[in-house]
């Protein structure tokens, strides 16, 4: 009897299977800051311009099911690698995506690499994830650390700034943009007066912009971003720091700040995003949607990532029929080139770094500013091939090794 | 010859014996049966937390001292042992029992201050040891402060058993535990657990009957607080990283409501505490912040209505001794 | 400009500045929870929560009903103060018999659950709380930018803190306060109703606690974990100065403040950690603290 009810299930199992044998299941999970300082530039948006994503794909067109699940890692790295572990193990979770923090970043790319699934890089920047840390299963997407000091960096220095005291988050990310930026600098004919480190999401910086003041550098390198460069640049105000002929460097900074800081405060600070709502027709006409969900806000760089990322990677999925081999999967992203309305045409290079251009921007004035989210002017555009590091340069045992 | 009242008391101690035998019997075989029906990850980490809990019984249930610090050897230990597999590439075996030695040193450290004083003041002064050295464990390299030691090797077992194997490493896990849990058991059972019941009850009592409790106390927390290292040293392995989060007060929070919910001075309490407080936090987690709510809501009801605990309430309702 | 130590004048009274606006808040907190321990017995591990509520109430009442800073001032420890007195009426009483642990345990709950919420509804990033116009900008004093709103902080603290003092040592108010700590019954049998001045006390305590948070929310930002990060800080204070007195209290929070502003400009990766340092070489000198009875 029992016998022959488990033949029966062991039967009806095999029907099923059979039956659904066609059809792709794909999960993407979310992994993100929902609560902490980076949730403005992530987030809520990000998970937005996944769904937008999935909608764009058409699954149903290419015989696919995709899920999307959403956790919030708190800028842990233990909760961070749990999440991701759970999600691997026991929810079949195919492909992790955005992951603000780099230190969280590491901790998953870690993980993603064990359980050979996927994960794609949108939030975090630190550039040692096409370098020393570079894994066959992670594509590292948006922008990175070289990017940022290569690019805001450069120009700051070449402006004239060439005395520098850098603010630092004390983490991977911070440490790796300071690293990063520091090299620019010194190639630049300009010299790093000093550093201080500071917590992250820390809320009083004025022991620490005293220290700046006291240095006399031109330029106060931020080697932060999120709720911790609004502070910064905030307090920096009330201590009179630019009063006092010292300016900031804002070498992370997301339009969700420059939405938050407002433009009398921001203008004319120079920074660097991939993508810009309000570039061309097909930016808007995309972030259009995408305030569907987030009336009042505007698509940072992170967010667009994560659109663009989850739409080339569902490609791959149905180039493969399957998204249970998470090298493969990379190794069919890079082979495909990238084309979507934000970032254009780009291609995935074989340490796992996205190609794109960058785009230097200055913050208007309130007065240059003429609707809601007009708040970059463009300075420079910086061509894909130059944007991101040079692949000789990576010390990424993929490539070398 | 026996009296009546001899008899009654040797009756009274075979029952006790049975209802903690017959207790421990079905945990084992829950214990052994279980990796094959839930995420041995999730069962691991459940484990590593009971020890943690049973390591912090000793001294509130026993000695009668609050310490709103014990994250502080958990973390450390965490971290030395994270440290010990990664940096020195040491087998698992002996990084465990480099974090265990983290935590007895530290909790000399720790003790001879903290034992200055009693009640309120050595909560206090416990509270603030561990948020100081949660404070240099943000900023020490040893540490990787907000990153946390990433990327520790599981190691071989012994150079032989590979831990990547999630059984074996549950195996390794459970055996480690349980062993300690009976070393706590058999601590508790010892003339030293005695004098430690006194020095709880009455403790100048204890000190006119000629005994150093500063003595008694500082080796129980010693104690203490190696075992809770233990446990942060398996966790470190397990989960392959250490971070700030196991030095944070909260973790100290933690390992309170654990004890609490599941019955302080009882010998299953903080096991049954810990599996449903992991439990809990893993299940609620999409709640994000409510889970730190619930926390704080199960601590004040506990403390106005349900002081025993779980299994202090079942042991009091059994009138068994659990 | 002159130089200390060859530390710039300016940098070295800037960062002397700093700490004695971070030994404001801690006299100030220091100073509620010797007065609360006092009058029940209780450490209250909710302060900390109490006093971010002070600073999330200030916010809220900027944010949504235009309510400026003044007035919150006046309104925002009334108001937390009244949660307060709910709290001692509803719970605290209730466990007054028991071990005093459970007090502690007890607060560290509510403390949970108060930042729990708050974190849930406001993320755990900061909300901005600007100066208020009056106070913004700031002075040149030749030998440090002193901004006008952090002077003002101290000068109020200075205030409320000795104001306190005296309405508890020099008033009759205050000395029935005092008896009734030493030996409630008998100040009972006086006709003076205690549990009232007991829960009363309570809600003042919380007040203050409430009161520092207003203040500090234009400078810290208002975060919910403010209060944990502080109130740790203030139990090392209150463990090195002693529960005894409330003189004892405020010397002490300033004092430690200053010592942790100086180990910023000399030795600046010691400075969150140096007032722990002292409470150690404290305990292992002089158990009972500088100002307090031995235990």
């Amino acid at each position: 009897m029992k016998f022959a009810a488990s033949l029966a299930f062991a039967a009806a199992a095999l029907i099923t299977t059979a039956a659904h044998a066609q059809t792709t299941n794909v999960k993407i999970g979310v992994l993100t800051d929902m609560s902490s300082l980076y949730a403005d530039a992530t987030g809520p948006g990000s998970v937005a311009a996944a769904k937008l994503a999935v909608q764009d794909f058409d699954p149903a067109a290419h015989n696919m099911k995709v899920d999307i699940v959403v956790a919030d890692h708190q800028n842990k790295p233990d909760i961070g690698s749990n999440i991701a572990r759970q999600w691997f193990d026991v929810d079949h979770v195919d492909a992790i995506v955005d992951v603000p923090n780099s230190g969280v970043a590491l901790a998953v790319s870690d993980v993603t690499r064990e359980k050979n699934k996927v994960f794609l890089v949108s939030g975090a920047a630190i550039s040692d994830l096409t370098g020393p840390k570079c894994s066959p299963n992670t594509i590292h997407w948006t922008y990175d650390t070289w990017m940022l000091a290569n690019s805001t960096g450069k120009s700051v220095v070449k402006t004239g700034g060439d005395t520098w005291f850098f603010l630092t988050s004390d983490y991977a990310f911070g440490h790796a943009l300071e690293r990063d930026t520091t090299a620019v600098v010194l190639a630049n004919g300009g010299k790093v007066l000093g550093h201080v480190a500071h917590p992250l999401n820390n809320q009083d910086f004025s022991s620490y912009l005293l220290q700046a003041q006291a240095s006399k550098a031109k330029i106060i390198g931020l080697a932060n971003a999120g709720g911790d460069t609004i502070n910064a640049i905030k307090q920096g105000a009330e201590f009179g720091i630019t009063a006092g002929g010292q300016h900031f460097a804002g070498l992370l900074v997301f339009i969700s700040d420059v939405q938050a800081l407002g433009l009398k405060t921001a203008q004319g600070l120079v920074l660097t995003e991939t993508f810009y709502w309000d570039m061309n027709d097909a930016t808007r006409a995309w972030t259009k949607r995408w305030q569907v969900d987030r009336p009042g806000k505007f698509p940072t760089m992170n967010q667009a990532g994560v659109y663009s990322a989850v739409l080339h990677y569902l490609k791959a999925v149905a180039a493969l029929k399957s998204a249970d081999d998470g090298k493969a999967v990379v190794a069919e992203m890079k082979k495909l080139p990238t084309d979507d309305p934000l970032f254009g045409n780009g291609i995935v290079r074989a340490d796992g770094r996205k190609i794109h251009p960058a785009y230097l921007f200055e913050v208007k004035s309130p007065a240059e500013s003429k609707y809601p989210g007009d708040d970059y002017k463009l300075r420079a555009t910086i061509p894909a091939d130059q944007a991101f590091r040079p692949m000789k340069d990576d010390n990424c045992p993929l490539v070398s090794g | 010859m026996a009296s009546a009242a001899d008899i009654s008391a040797i009756k009274l101690r075979r029952d006790t014996d049975l209802s903690l035998a017959v207790a421990a019997a079905a945990l084992l075989a829950c214990l052994i049966v279980a990796p094959f029906v839930l995420y041995p990850v999730f069962l691991m980490k459940a484990l590593c937390f009971a020890l943690f809990a049973c390591a912090f019984n000793l001294l509130i249930g026993y000695v009668g001292l609050v310490s709103f610090g014990h994250a502080l050897y958990f973390g450390w230990a965490g971290y030395l042992a994270a440290h010990a597999a990664k940096v020195w590439g040491l087998q698992p075996e002996l990084a465990v029992g480099i974090g265990t030695a983290t935590g007895a040193v530290l909790g000399l450290l720790g003790g001879v201050v903290a034992i200055r004083r009693q009640g309120i003041y050595f909560a206090m002064i416990t509270l603030a040891l561990a948020q100081m050295m949660y404070l240099v464990a943000l900023r020490v390299k040893l540490t990787g402060g907000e990153d946390g030691i990433q990327d520790v090797p599981r190691g071989r077992l012994f150079g032989v058993l590979d831990l990547n194997n999630e059984m074996t490493m549950y195996a390794f896990v459970l055996v480690v535990v349980l062993a300690a849990f009976f070393l706590i058991y058999r601590i508790i059972n010892s003339p030293f657990g005695e004098v430690l019941k006194a020095i709880r009850e009455n403790e100048q009592r204890a000190i006119s009957l000629g005994y150093r409790t500063d003595r008694y106390k500082l080796v129980a927390f010693v104690l203490s607080a190696a075992l809770v290292g233990l446990a942060g040293s398996l966790k470190s392995i397990v989960f392959q990283l250490a971070s700030l989060t196991d030095v944070h007060w909260t973790m100290s929070g933690e390992v309170v409501l654990m004890t609490l919910v599941g019955g302080m001075g009882t010998v299953f309490g903080p096991v049954v505490g810990a599996f449903l407080i992991v439990a809990m936090e893993n299940y609620l987690a999409p709640l994000g912040q409510w889970v730190l709510v619930i926390q704080g809501a199960i601590f004040v009801v506990c403390v106005l209505v349900f002081r025993r605990g779980i299994v202090g309430e079942l042991a009091n309702w059994l009138r068994v001794k659990l | 400009m002159f130089e200390i130590f060859g530390i710039p004048s300016q940098a070295m009274f800037a960062q002397l500045l700093l700490g004695l606006i971070n030994g404001s808040f801690y006299a100030l907190l220091s100073l509620g929870l010797a007065v609360i321990f006092g009058m029940l017995n209780i450490i209250n591990f909710t302060h900390g929560a109490q006093y971010m509520m002070g600073a999330f109430v200030a916010y809220m009442l900027l944010q949504y009903l235009g309510v400026n800073y003044w007035a919150a001032l006046v309104i925002v420890p009334i108001l937390v103060g009244l949660t307060g007195i709910l709290i001692e009426r509803v719970l605290l009483q209730r466990i007054q018999k028991l071990d005093h642990l459970y007090g502690l345990i007890l607060t560290f709950g509510l403390a949970l659950i108060i930042e729990g919420l708050f974190r849930d509804y406001y993320g755990s990033s900061g909300q901005p709380y600007d100066v208020p116009d009056a106070l913004q900008g700031g002075h040149n004093l030749g030998f440090m930018f002193l901004p006008n709103y952090r002077a003002w902080v101290i000068g109020f603290s200075l205030v409320v803190c000795f104001g306190t003092w005296f309405a508890i040592e020099r008033t009759r108010l205050g000395s029935y306060l005092r008896a009734a700590t030493e030996n409630p019954t008998l100040v009972r049998a006086f006709g003076i109703n205690v549990p009232r001045m007991v829960t009363l006390t309570y809600g003042f305590g919380v007040g203050l606690a409430a009161l520092a948070g207003v203040m500090a929310a234009p400078i810290y930002n208002v975060s919910p974990q403010m209060g944990s990060d502080i109130i740790i800080v203030v139990f090392a204070v209150v463990v090195i100065g002693g529960m005894g007195s409330i003189m004892g209290a405020i010397l002490t929070g300033f004092t430690l403040g200053i010592v942790e502003g100086l180990t910023k400009v000399f030795f600046p990766e010691a400075s969150n950690t140096v007032i722990f340092f002292i409470m150690i070489i404290v305990l292992l000198v002089r158990p009972a603290g500088f100002f307090g009875r031995s235990a």
